[in-house]
């Protein structure tokens, strides 16, 4: 094994136990951890199995392999990146409706004359 | 369309403790039989402790919304208690109660009704991205609702019972949602949009921005705000999901 295997075998265990540490700490939710355990343990097959890279590339036809990891490292980012505004807008509609229900039920616990 | 027998007025209020309990005090006189609502849109100064001094019902938004958030909390209060009309006056005194009347008479014939400035009475001059903005406004929503518009962003407006239901349950928070977007959605639910000229007052502070960077990008955010009108899915049908 040369040191870039080991390095980056070692990168993707680390991933792995970081993320299961963080589920049984219940500080990670199912759907967002099995995204980056997935990530992680491609990380470590390629580590093991770097030929698995060029075997692809060459299907693909792509000159350099290390193009197509960088290639698909961006678009998982980039996906990632989308879904976390995709949760954050639906977490800012959902604060939204529990703020004006929060108001409304302030509203009549202090019972101002209520309209008829 | 039959009038309105229960109108609430809707003021939202964001630091508005100087100017809020005269703007309720002319709507009362204005409106006697209509009951005044005030959301304060979690105000820094003491707008809350002013709204209660008054015989206006309070809602205390916990985190502050915008515009659009606090009037959405108000058309959720007033389905909730039953009332089939709604009026949004601003807190700040620049709408004059006295020309509410006229706006609700108005909803004889349109679902929404828009109270707005004389056309062609502007005491400075607009020039450069404003201009067109303010005119690609004009022209896209006349064109959209089929009414005579040219002052589409005016916060003084009243909605009838159908319109009401509508934005309780698709109200945009986003700037120039609440006043651009809504248009766009209310005539892509087939209701009818008026215009009704009114005077404005000054304002207390603050001069529409002449810099042409900033004129610039509200140009962009008026066609953002039309465009996403167009794009958005709203639900249209009738009596469905409100939480109310």
């Amino acid at each position: 094994m040369n040191d870039v295997k080991i390095v980056s075998l070692v990168g993707g265990i680390a991933i792995v136990l970081v993320m299961v540490e963080l589920l049984r700490r219940r500080q990670l939710k199912e759907k967002y951890a099995v995204l980056w355990l997935a990530v992680a343990l491609a990380v470590a097959v390629l580590a093991v199995a770097p030929g698995l890279l060029d075997a692809v590339a060459g299907r693909l036809s792509v000159a350099d392999p290390v193009n197509l990891l960088l290639f698909v490292g961006m678009l998982v980012l980039l996906s990632v990146c989308v879904h976390l505004s995709w949760e954050c807008s639906r977490l800012e509609d959902e604060t939204r409706s529990l703020a004006e229900e929060v108001a409304l039920l302030r509203n009549q616990v202090e019972q101002r004359e209520p309209p008829s | 369309m039959p009038l309105p027998s229960r109108v609430l007025v809707v003021i939202p209020a964001f630091n508005e403790e100087a100017t809020l309990a005269g703007v309720v005090e002319e709507v009362r006189a204005a409106l006697p039989s209509a009951d005044v609502l005030v959301v304060d849109d979690c105000s820094a100064d003491a707008t809350r402790a002013v709204a209660l001094t008054t015989a206006a019902q309070v809602l205390t938004l916990p985190i502050n919304l915008g515009v659009g958030g606090a009037m959405r909390a108000g058309f959720r209060y007033a389905l909730r208690y039953g009332y089939d009309a709604v009026l949004q006056v601003d807190g700040d005194g620049q709408h004059d109660p006295q020309d509410a009347p006229r706006l609700i008479a108005a909803l004889a014939d349109a679902d929404l009704v828009i109270g707005a400035r004389f056309a062609g009475t502007g005491d400075y001059d607009v020039r450069g991205p404003r201009r067109w903005a303010m005119r690609l406004l004009a022209r896209t929503l006349s064109r959209v609702t089929g009414a005579r518009l040219t002052d589409a962003t005016s916060g003084f407006r009243v909605c009838n019972g159908r319109t009401l239901e509508l934005f309780a349950r698709h109200y945009p928070a986003e700037y120039l949602g609440d006043t651009v977007e809504t248009l766009v959605i209310v005539a892509r639910a087939g209701l009818t949009v008026a215009q009704v000229p009114v005077t404005m007052r000054d304002r207390a502070g603050g001069q529409p921005s002449q810099s042409p960077v900033r004129a610039a990008v509200y140009l962009l955010r008026v066609v953002l705000a039309l465009g996403l009108g167009r794009l958005r899915r709203y639900d249209f049908a009738e009596g469905v999901k409100v939480p109310v």
